[in-house]
């Protein structure tokens, strides 16, 4: 593949950030597409802001330059914001809408930006893509699986250079034969679920 | 376990540390020894999966593992076992080469049998560390050979073809990366695991290998000989290669390890017309090969994060030969000593030597303010309790000196219970030092792994002495920080095995320690009491704060099938007085909208201690109310 692709996934430590890398390099190397991702362990396990990246092609190193996202694959609304260097124009920034509190705002130092106010800053850098993949990740049976879920909406976003079918066998591949059934209806549901962002209200907490 | 099972010709998605492992497996390393540190860890882990898998089988793993106690003790197993011809790794963090330095230096006078590969995992930008220093400085200090890979794939080739030229010129190989490679992932293509010997036998040499002055004196000139043999190495070496961009050009690029691939896009997207010299075996540098092309460019850009190294070495030779060349690095002030490098920086500096515009721009600034997320003690963690309890025994004034762990955390507000962080075992030595120097209390902290890897000797120094301090060690039976490692007080060890369980109050009792405290930090009240007690004690006093990992603990709930219990507040108990959240500062609180505090269930992991600390009974266990 002549071409370079960047994508950078973007969430909390134990979203499955981490996870959802992994797959999606080992269904690059399934579709026979060189691939390099970067990962940032240590102090970043902890509820902490997590960034990754996966770039496929002619690419010689995990890391992009800033403005060259294809797509931004994020879990977390306010973490697609604080990686926002990396998208230009034309990037596909697809993300969960359920706003995870940080202990900082808990507890009144900060605030947690008005998150219409968010998904407008994101949309004058880039494409917006939202989905409530908390939501369907329940439904498909473990809120766990909304990593696979936001791997679906990528997969639908036409970005990936190979066909939705490869991830998801790679996916059936990596998760533990129990969890097969709730992570392929995840997928599939997250498939479903890629569309342009439209203005929704969104519940803060229970 | 897929590293084990596929054998060769694949093609796997590998982790530059799982790349390490399969290179020393399929260099059949017989001994792999480390102490954990990230970015190095995984590298020891998937020994210590892989040893684990081969025990469910049933089966013999084919080397020997283990978490060492520290990373020196680490590095004087796998140098044993390599002088009885076995194949050796050593593993560790780059700050774990400082402890391990005393044995590296003299170790290399003595030089290895067994080829030997010792790993050390940089951290530049200072991911996870206290410093970012550049330890290709202790291959030029100690005279190591060194080879610093630039993908997982040459990871695990370097690491295979290291233990080679380890055993051809009897001198331990350091293999020297960085996070951007540690935790890089890439294709591997994967060859066949060979079959370790598993036994060596060790023939006495004591004229080599007792460095008593005089053998020191003649080993030091054979060291010298040896880096002259290591230099032609160098210079056949397919890891130091010449790759052309564009037409041929007087202009030439030097660089090594992750920076080799910022520089190779820049050239492949600013169409450049230039030379890369992309060295590999960077310790000797390969004389000749540096020679002709610093002959063939009129000017030179060194491409290297952190110290100017290959470039001081370079304008060494340059001088050295007389060429006419310009170099362009740090001291021409373009590139920088500090963090790491990407390719903004890279492309930045490149095109600007080049006189092209620089085709990336700059973001605007996103106008909202955005809430950090700093890394804090988890919801449940006893270190909490612990500190809570120490914060309120002590006096005004009270001088905390931490340590390396996840109890370095403790240093956000509101607890604010560190003062004072060094290295591995520091707090024990600095609260000695302030004993000696102030009159205010000192009590200190430091984790299980810590006072078994660093702890012991400055705690030996306040008995002998009888400073006035008070020592904790806060015992949560893991190495939690970098992945939950066994260390010398847990009942199994890395490759999974049942191991004497080391109890740290009996080690402390041992070292002549008259008052020791042993509390559960969990009770809060006799933590407190304790605390109290040991700063009355004149003299040194060590407190035992015993509760596991809280993580480790629920871990352990899930596995059996039971629930997490969680806690609530009874709004009509509850008068803000805010302590939970302004001085326990459990992250599992919240203020509502209209002020009122709440517990997330998601975020509550059940551990209790702030129905403890609320003065007004208004915290409960869900299931309680009436």
């Amino acid at each position: 593949m002549d071409r370079k692709i960047s994508i950078v996934l973007a969430g909390l430590g134990g979203q499955g950030v981490i996870t959802a890398t992994n797959i999606l390099g080992k269904a690059a190397v399934n579709a026979n597409i060189n691939v390099y991702a970067s990962e940032i362990h240590g102090m970043a396990q902890r509820g902490c802001s997590v960034i990754c990246t996966v770039r496929m092609g002619n690419v010689s190193g995990p890391l992009l330059a800033t403005g060259t996202a294809d797509a931004m694959l994020c879990t977390e609304p306010i973490e697609a914001l604080r990686y926002i260097q990396y998208a230009n124009k034309k990037t596909k920034i697809i993300t969960d809408v359920t706003p995870v509190i940080p202990f900082t705002v808990s507890i009144g130092l900060q605030e947690y930006p008005d998150i219409e106010y968010v998904f407008e800053e994101i949309r004058s850098y880039a494409k917006l893509y939202t989905l409530d993949a908390l939501k369907i990740s329940k439904n498909a049976g473990a809120p766990i699986s909304k990593n696979i879920v936001m791997l679906g909406a990528l997969a639908a976003s036409g970005v990936l250079p190979f066909p939705s079918n490869v991830l998801l066998e790679t996916i059936l591949d990596t998760v533990p034969q129990k969890y097969k059934e709730i992570n392929k209806k995840a997928f599939e549901e997250g498939l479903k679920a890629f569309q342009p962002y439209k203005p929704i209200k969104i519940k803060r907490r229970k | 376990m897929e590293l084990v099972e596929v054998q060769t010709g694949k093609t796997m998605f590998l982790l530059g540390n799982e790349a390490i492992t399969r290179g020393a497996l399929e260099a059949a390393v017989d001994v792999a020894t480390t102490y954990p540190g990230t970015p190095s860890s995984e590298i020891a882990d998937t020994f210590s999966a892989i040893a684990k898998y081969h025990k469910r089988q049933g089966k013999k793993p084919p080397f020997y593992f283990e978490y060492s106690t520290n990373e020196k003790v680490a590095l004087e197993i796998a140098a044993a076992a390599s002088f009885c011809g076995l194949r050796a790794l050593t593993c560790m963090k780059h700050v774990g080469l400082n402890v391990a330095s005393d044995a590296f230096m003299a170790y290399l006078y003595a030089g290895s049998k067994g080829g030997h590969i010792i790993v050390s995992a940089d951290d530049p930008y200072c991911h996870s560390s206290q410093n970012e220093q550049d330890n290709r400085y202790f291959a030029l200090f100690g005279n190591a050979p060194m080879l610093e890979p630039t993908t997982p794939q040459e990871a695990k080739e370097m690491t295979r073809v290291g233990f080679d030229i380890s055993e051809e010129l009897q001198l331990p190989v350091l293999l020297r990366t960085t996070t951007r490679l540690n935790h890089a992932r890439g294709p591997v293509m994967v060859k066949k695991p060979r079959k370790p010997r598993g036994k060596g036998y060790f023939k006495k040499d004591p004229s080599v290998l007792v460095l008593h002055p005089a053998t020191a004196r003649e080993r030091h000139l054979v060291l010298l000989q040896k880096l002259e043999e290591a230099e032609n190495i160098s210079d056949k070496s397919s890891f130091n290669e010449i790759i052309k961009c564009g037409k041929p050009s007087s202009m030439g690029i030097v660089t090594s390890g992750v920076s080799y691939n910022y520089v190779r896009e820049v050239a492949d997207d600013l169409k450049l017309d230039v030379s890369i010299l992309k060295l590999g075996m960077t310790h000797p540098l390969p004389r000749k090969i540096c020679e002709t092309f610093i002959n063939s460019c009129k000017e030179i850009i060194v491409v290297e994060e952190l110290e100017p190294i290959l470039e001081n070495q370079f304008k060494t030779i340059a001088y050295d030969i007389g060429a006419d060349v310009k170099i362009y690095g740090k001291s021409t002030g373009h590139f920088s000593r500090l963090y790491e490098y990407n390719p903004d920086i890279v492309t930045e500096i490149i095109s600007k030597i080049f006189k092209i515009k620089n085709p990336l721009s700059k973001p605007r600034k996103v106008k909202i303010q955005l809430p950090s997320r700093p890394p804090i003690l988890c919801p449940g963690c006893s270190h909490r309790a612990t500190y809570y309890a120490a914060k309120k025994a002590s006096p005004k004034g009270t001088i905390y000196p931490s340590d390396i762990g996840c109890y370095g955390l403790g240093k956000a507000p509101p607890l604010e219970m560190a003062d004072l962080l060094i290295c591995m075992g520091s707090n024990a030595g600095t609260a000695v030092g302030f004993a000696i120097s102030t009159d205010q209390k000192i009590i200190s902290f430091m984790g299980d792994s810590t006072f078994f890897h660093a702890g012991i000797p400055p705690i030996i120094d306040a008995v002998h002495h009888n400073h006035d301090c008070t020592i904790t060690i806060l015992d949560n039976r893991t190495t939690a920080m970098t992945g939950h490692q066994p260390h010398p007080g847990s009942e199994y060890d890395g490759m999974g095995r049942s191991a004497k369980l080391i109890k740290v109050e009996d080690v402390v009792k041992g070292l002549g320690v008259e008052h020791i405290e042993i509390v559960d930090p969990n009770n809060i009240k006799e933590t407190t009491s304790a605390f109290k007690r040991a700063l009355d004690f004149r003299g040194p006093a060590v407190v035992v704060s015993k509760a596991p990992c809280i993580l480790l603990e629920l871990q352990r709930k899930r596995v059996s099938g039971k629930k997490k219990s969680v806690y609530f507040i009874d709004q009509e108990n509850c008068n803000q007085c805010k302590t939970c959240i302004d001085k326990f500062g459990c992250p599992a609180f919240y203020y509502a909208e209209n002020g009122t505090i709440y517990i997330d269930e998601m975020q509550c992991n059940g551990c209790g201690n702030c129905v403890q600390i609320c003065p007004f009974d208004a915290i409960k266990q869900k299931g309680e109310r009436k």
